[in-house]
């Protein structure tokens, strides 16, 4: 009787643990169609601890690297000096970078390397930020409104007056920023000298960018910003988030303007890897590049909804590691200028929306000029030169393939992309100053600026010396 | 009767072996750092508790009381120090940051499990359509935790004491035993010791870069590089101590041994190292102590894994917890270096016995 009657109950139970299994299967041949053939699957990132490196975490974090075939190492480094070389000598297989510095390693401008770039990794997201000593003494020229707030966005011509009181004093006035190819170095004297202060030029012979200047630059890591502004050894700086807000809630500086204002949706960071690495992993590149559109598209989605978890991950100690109020102060569409003055801006990380993540040539064009500008690209170039090096940098044709294949596997919109793009934005002038940008245009636009090197001008010395004619 | 007058015989008896027991122990037990147990256990065992209590109260009640009052300090004077993360972190704070840490530990070992599971599963479906080829084994890439920074800089300082042990001893017998190698050495030894560490490093890292090309995953190179430099800092101590060590030797011995025509390698083995053993573990001793600094040190200044690194990670973090999270870290720092330190004298004072007998 009990023999007979056994054996029945674990029968029923394997039909439906079949039934799984064999709706698993299916399932499973779906997603495994799409994923690449990966060259290389264990791979290790470089990341300096600033917001913008947001796509990394949440690609490692939601599991899109993994579903890539890609185990993923994700390391913060010192600097971005260090950071470079990891990329270079190998020990990193690509990293969060500065825009300026794929550019600049493949024209030779410090180490040189043929850097690449597949995925722009956001837009703007960049600030200002000044010690309170000079805050109150910019504030008396400072035009302000009914409510007895300042009028943004704030020229440097309200810098001027302190400038030249430091200069009576006998007092340099020191600004620091991340990088001598940085984003934030090029804004800061974009900002500069559309207020009528020399940020100095760089030589062949002299690259500290201090020739001929009113304020003077200098390197420092993004983290260490606010400990150095505290310690007195620089007056101002220009980095990314979260350091420009961490310098508010330290109650140890005051944030004058952002990068949305000197210049509206900049390009800010890109996705570096060697064009060897590009080269002999194409499958890893693609698979690299669709974990990171996925991301992107994550972190804007549905009017920056998911921007709360990001800021839980990205407060996470082995990330950014910040206080999760600091982060979330500028990624969630505010910003706080002097202590209170909270202002609205939705776009002040852009990671998708505006075709964001696309590798524009536009972009590439625009750093150079100012490398250009300021003396780093020591000659005149000819227009051709521009365009050549932005397509040897930029791959806007990886990013491509990669959009397509996410919009097969549904996870991405065809909308989000341009896919006629000649790789040229329209020409712009959002600009602080309103100096129209044509990246068609390169010398015609280095000479529409004021202050800088124009055609045919050099450094020659501690002096610019114009064109013979 | 007989029976009666057997019991307190032996149970005086057994009193009297428990107590020899505890003395013998008392040695070790000190070595340890838990000298306090000891009028403990004599209470336990039946002693006059007056007479142990003076003994407790020295060996127990008096360190008790200074922790009780630097804590009591701590608290107090911490948060009047107003930086620009917040005030100083109590002990309080600081206890809920280690919690914290074993909470993140805890979390990132889950993960894990997590990441091994979701593998499994994803080559299971492989094998089950067929595709064996395709089925990949790869190890899990999260974060390292606080508990692995522990056992990486462990390890770290373990590998360059024991390359420093290795070069040191036997230098050190050869300089204590030949007065013309000594007289070579010595200038040496007197130009490198007083050399920092974050000196060497730059050096260091050059070099192991350029010669240790195929690293290991096992040995990767900034655990060679920081373990190198903790060699060449932890080096001097026991090389000076051991050369002391061997040099004063009792001349009878050595008199005896060339009586009994005795090779070099026996005079070392039987001789030379069982009366020179105390003084080397004296140097091995210093050397830890020095290796474990320097370490900290050259972690934090080259951004090779380890506690080190934990500390300037979070110095640049700067959010709310850092504060805390470094002073868990300095704490844990101490105790660590002082465990070295006792493990070491564990084994200087069993060597200093058998050398004696």
């Amino acid at each position: 009787m009990t023999a007979t009657t056994c054996p029945t109950p674990p029968r029923h139970r394997l039909t439906p643990l079949l039934a799984g299994l064999a709706l698993g299967l299916l399932t499973s041949t779906a997603s495994s169609a799409a994923m690449l053939d990966v060259e290389k699957d264990e791979l290790k990132f470089g990341f300096i601890k600033l917001t913008d490196m947001a796509p990394l975490a949440i690609a490692y974090e939601l599991g899109y690297f993994e579903d890539e075939g890609l185990y993923v190492t994700l390391e913060p480094q010192a600097n971005w000096k260090v950071l470079l070389d990891g990329v270079i000598t190998g020990s990193l297989d690509g990293a969060h970078m500065l825009a300026g510095q794929p550019l600049a390693a493949t024209i030779g401008y410090g180490t040189e390397a043929h850097i690449v770039t597949p995925f722009s990794m956001d837009l703007n997201g960049n600030g200002i930020t000044v010690s309170n000593a000079v805050w109150e003494l910019m504030k008396p020229h400072l035009e302000m409104d009914a409510e007895g707030k300042p009028v943004h966005p704030i020229s440097a011509a309200a810098l001027k007056p302190v400038i030249e009181a430091f200069d009576i004093e006998g007092r340099p006035f020191n600004l620091g920023m991340v990088f001598p190819v940085s984003t934030h170095n090029y804004e800061l004297r974009y900002w500069l000298a559309a207020g009528g202060i020399s940020p100095g030029y760089y030589s062949p012979e002299d690259v500290s960018g201090q020739i001929a200047a009113d304020a003077y630059l200098s390197v420092t890591p993004p983290p260490q910003m606010p400990s150095t502004l505290e310690a007195g050894t620089i007056d101002g700086y220009a980095v990314g988030e979260p350091w420009n807000q961490a310098a508010v809630f330290k109650k140890i500086g005051v944030p004058v303007i952002t990068d949305y204002e000197i210049w509206k949706n900049n390009p800010e960071k890109v996705f570096g890897i060697t064009a060897e690495f590009a080269e002999t992993n194409p499958n890893t590149t693609l698979a690299i590049t669709k974990a990171l559109i996925r991301a992107a598209k994550w972190l804007d989605e549905n009017d920056n909804a998911n921007r709360a978890e990001a800021v839980e991950i990205l407060s996470r100690s082995e990330y950014v590691g910040a206080d999760a109020e600091v982060i979330a102060a500028s990624m969630t569409g505010t910003f706080e200028f002097e202590a209170g003055d909270v202002r609205e801006v939705p776009d002040f990380n852009v990671f998708y929306r505006y075709f964001a993540t696309y590798p524009y040539y536009s972009d590439a064009v625009w750093y150079l000029t100012q490398m250009r500008r300021w003396g780093q690209v020591a000659e005149d170039m000819p227009d051709s030169w521009y365009d050549e090096v932005a397509k040897s940098v930029y791959k806007p044709e990886i990013y491509l393939e990669a959009a397509r294949l996410l919009v097969e596997e549904g996870h991405v919109d065809e909308a989000d992309f341009p896919w006629d793009s000649a790789g040229y934005r329209e020409p712009t002038a959002e600009f602080i100053d309103g100096v129209t940008y044509d990246g068609t245009k390169p010398n015609a636009y280095i000479d529409s600026l004021p202050i800088g090197l124009k055609t045919g001008d050099s450094v020659v010395g501690a002096e610019v010396v114009a064109a013979a004619n | 009767m007989t029976l009666a007058s057997e019991a307190p015989a032996t149970s005086g008896d057994r009193r009297q072996k428990l107590f020899t027991a505890i003395n013998r122990s008392a040695a070790w037990l000190s070595a340890l750092g838990l000298g306090w147990l000891v009028p403990l256990l004599k209470i336990a065992a039946g002693d006059d508790p007056r007479e142990q209590m003076g003994e407790l109260r020295d060996s127990l009640l008096f360190p008790l009381l200074g922790i009780g009052a630097f804590l009591l300090a701590w608290a107090v004077l911490a948060p009047q120090v107003q930086t620009s993360l917040g005030a100083i972190p109590g002990p309080a704070q600081v206890w809920e940051q280690t919690g914290a840490l074993w909470q993140d530990h805890v979390a990132e070992r889950e993960k894990e499990a997590d990441f091994y599971v979701r593998q499994d599963e994803r080559n299971a479906e492989l094998v089950a359509e067929g595709r064996e080829d395709d089925v990949k084994v790869r190890a899990y890439t999260g974060k390292p935790t606080y508990l692995d920074q522990i056992v990486t800089s462990l390890k770290t300082v373990g590998l360059g004491f024991l390359i420093a042990t290795i070069i040191a001893v036997p230098l050190g017998i050869a300089s204590g035993l030949s007065k013309p190698f000594n007289g070579a050495l010595n200038p040496l030894v007197q130009l490198f010791k007083p050399v920092s560490p974050l000196a060497w490093l730059p050096i260091v890292t050059m070099v192991v870069s350029a010669l240790y090309v195929d690293a290991s995953d096992a040995f990767p190179k900034a655990l060679v590089i920081s373990a190198v430099t903790v060699t060449l800092c932890s080096l001097w101590p026991t090389l000076i101590n051991t050369a002391l060590g061997v040099a004063s030797i009792d001349k009878d011995l050595v008199n005896v041994g060339k009586v009994l025509q005795l090779s070099t390698a026996t005079t070392i083995t039987k001789l030379v190292l069982p009366s020179a053993l105390p003084l080397i573990f004296t140097g091995l001793r210093l050397s830890l102590g020095v290796g474990w600094m320097v370490l900290i040190a050259a972690e934090m200044l080259a951004q090779n894994p380890g506690l080190g690194k934990f500390v300037w990670d979070e110095f640049q973090n700067g959010s709310s917890s850092s504060l805390a999270r470094i002073i868990v870290a300095v704490l844990t720092i101490g105790i660590i270096g002082f465990l070295l330190d006792r493990v070491m004298f564990t084994l200087q004072t069993a060597f200093t016995f058998s050398g004696k007998r």
